[in-house]
């Protein structure tokens, strides 16, 4: 019991160190703001591209302070709610429950903004046979009660195990929802058992390990030890490579939007810092990181 | 006030008097009675203080406890499918033709992770105890101590990130399975996990037994393991068994590990190699992308509850026991 009660006695010391942490972050972020600072937070997947804009605009307007937090688009769009935000990034669209919320605390309705596209690119190991799948394949691999369950099926022969290992994941990320209202269609949903993971990086991370699995995220995220699939609408239709010009083209079919949402329309500084997201300098940062820019596609 | 001088029967001059009275005879008084009194005061500030921390464990409990209350409530009159929830596999939450919120394939993960580390975990630490407390002598025991306080030390992210790093590959390797996340990897790292927390109890309740006990026994002519299992066994088996039921409560309430190393897959296992997911996990994993209030995030705060509820009973069931071994002693 004496351990049992030091163990108490540690996470409750824990609990204030983190308490005092916690305090000290925010007077300095409430301090920070005296100058001109930025919060912006939400998608996990447009983390990366977040922080890249955020580094950049930093070093091109020293005075301007950026924070970047991921957490999910559902966190970020929650986070603008109660105003601990000025920008939310999303890898979907703001649901109409969301927005009502944000009308009835903030007054103001959010404001979208397309800020670049993202093209969710199927991964399979680099051994894989495979070249090309076309999303009704992916569909009833996928798809709640789908026929496709081994790589025979799909006419490839693979060494070893002949079972697909559905790698997919969790049910509340943009990532998720994309692929099945693209894949799946909109009155579908995912045969249950796949391995759901939390992370895009996780699952080509997995997939790179796994011979006989097969993967999706985003392009950007690709390594040479997995292997991009070529898609196509359907079935004998020519397959489409997951590239920035196919995408921008319009001619890859799993491409999505990804969105910064504001309170009411951007003012000062945020608009600045928007308007750069949107100017060449800001998208050509979108491609550096595997994403495709908005304007053109 | 009781000056026992200054009690002259109430008339017109002692009331003069009684006014000077004070100013000779209370100064030096007064000078020890306020040390007194403040000493008097620190010591009831630090008993509140003490008497504060005691009780505020207790606090945290149901604060804690009615936050994740309010938050699944509302559930009970949204037309909320109980039945569904402890009885069905599909755990759809986010699906656009039907959301559905089952959980069973999730609790038999938890409950099958959990029963396998416990398996494996539950001879390794009685073993390990039984060594540490009754076999080893000296710096043996000394270092053997340390070394299970700092694998108790470990933090489970690293449990984790070893599972699939590690234990992973080594799980393909030799059974050829594809998939190196599963029930399999998850059992045994949660086994390493509760390991520690389970030699440290059970060594702990084998120390209570008296030597008398041990002394009697090798007079008899046992020899030593007949010491351990027909007398130590039996005299500290309340204290194993709630060193067992904290083991339990450790792995059913992981959950940083679980998520990295058991696939987090919804199904209900039917081998070792299958991939699984646990209540913990899914949490974990969900609870930041819902939107708030809605009716997933309320799931979510439901499947908290139910696993406050599971460690509760495994906890008050150790408590219980654990007092059980103090009456035997105090009779």
């Amino acid at each position: 019991m004496a351990r049992a009660l030091a163990v108490w006695a540690s996470i409750a010391a824990s609990l204030v160190v983190l308490g005092g942490c916690q305090g000290r972050a925010d007077r300095g972020l409430r301090r920070g703001e005296a100058a001109a600072s930025i919060r912006v937070e939400g998608s996990d997947t447009m983390v990366q591209l977040a922080q890249a804009w955020a580094e950049h605009y930093h070093a091109i307007q020293p005075s301007v302070s950026i924070q970047v937090l991921g957490g999910g688009s559902g966190v970020g769009i929650a986070s603008l709610t109660d105003g601990n935000c000025d920008m939310a990034n999303a890898s979907r669209e703001i649901e109409p429950k969301e927005i009502a919320r944000i009308k009835a605390n903030r007054g103001e309705e959010p404001v979208t903004h397309v800020v670049g596209h993202d093209a969710l690119a199927i991964f399979v190991h680099k051994d894989n046979p495979l070249d090309s799948i076309s999303i009704e394949e992916l569909a009833e691999i996928y798809g709640d009660g789908g026929k496709i369950t081994r790589w025979s099926q799909l006419g490839v022969k693979l060494q070893g195990d002949d079972t697909i290992v559905r790698v997919s994941r969790q049910n509340s990320s943009g990532t998720y929802a994309y692929f099945r209202e693209a894949v799946l269609g909109r009155n579908r949903d995912f045969k249950l058992g796949s391995i759901d993971l939390s992370g895009s990086k996780d699952v080509v991370s997995l997939v790179s390990r796994t011979p006989n699995a097969i993967g999706y995220s985003g392009m950007g995220y690709a390594t040479p030890e997995v292997k991009m699939l070529k898609v196509s609408r359907k079935k004998g239709e020519p397959a489409v490579a997951p590239t920035i010009e196919n995408a921008k083209k319009g001619d890859y079919p799993i491409t999505r939007a990804l969105y910064i949402y504001t309170l009411g329309e951007a003012k000062g500084h945020v608009k600045q810092y928007l308007d750069w997201i949107l100017s060449p300098e800001g998208q050509k940062i979108v491609v550096e990181l595997g994403y495709v820019p908005r304007d053109e596609s | 006030m009781s000056d026992p001088a200054s009690v002259p029967p109430a008339s017109g001059p002692p009331r003069i008097s009684r006014a000077a009275d004070p100013v000779d005879t209370t100064l030096p008084n007064a000078r020890s009675r306020g040390a007194r009194g403040w000493v008097r005061w620190a010591e009831r500030l630090m008993e509140g203080l003490i008497y504060l921390c005691g009780w505020s464990a207790i606090l945290f409990v149901l604060a804690i406890f009615f936050f994740v209350f309010i938050e699944a409530a509302p559930l009970a009159v949204q037309g909320f499918d109980f039945v569904e929830f402890f009885t069905s596999v599909n755990w759809r939450p986010t699906s656009n033709v039907r959301p559905q919120f089952g959980t069973l394939a999730l609790l038999i993960g938890s409950l099958s992770v959990t029963g396998l580390a416990m398996l494996l975990a539950v001879p390794l630490g009685l073993g390990a105890a039984v060594y540490i407390s009754e076999f080893a002598t000296g710096k043996t025991k000394e270092v053997l101590k340390i070394v299970v306080e700092l694998l108790a030390a470990i933090p489970s992210v690293v449990w984790g990130f070893i599972g699939m790093m590690v234990l992973g590959p080594i799980i393909i390797r030799f059974t050829g399975t594809p998939v190196g996340v599963n029930l399999l990897n998850g059992s045994v790292i949660l086994a390493l996990m509760s390991v520690p927390i389970i030699v440290s109890i059970a060594e702990d309740a084998l120390k209570a037994v008296p030597d008398s006990y041990r002394e009697a026994a090798l007079s008899l002519g046992a020899s030593q393991w007949e010491v351990v299992y027909r007398v130590l066994f039996p005299a500290a088996k309340n204290g194993l068994l709630a060193a067992v039921l904290l083991g339990v409560g450790r792995a059913i309430g992981e959950t940083m590990a679980v998520l990295m190393v058991t696939g987090h897959a919804i199904q209900i296992p039917r081998s070792l190699l299958d991939p699984i997911r646990t209540l913990t996990a899914t949490i974990a994993a969900e609870l930041g992308e819902t939107v708030q209030g809605d009716t997933h995030f309320r799931a979510l705060f439901l499947i908290g509850l139910v696993l406050f509820a599971l460690t509760f009973v495994v906890n008050l069931a150790a408590d219980l026991i654990v007092k059980g071994i103090r009456h035997e002693k105090n009779a």
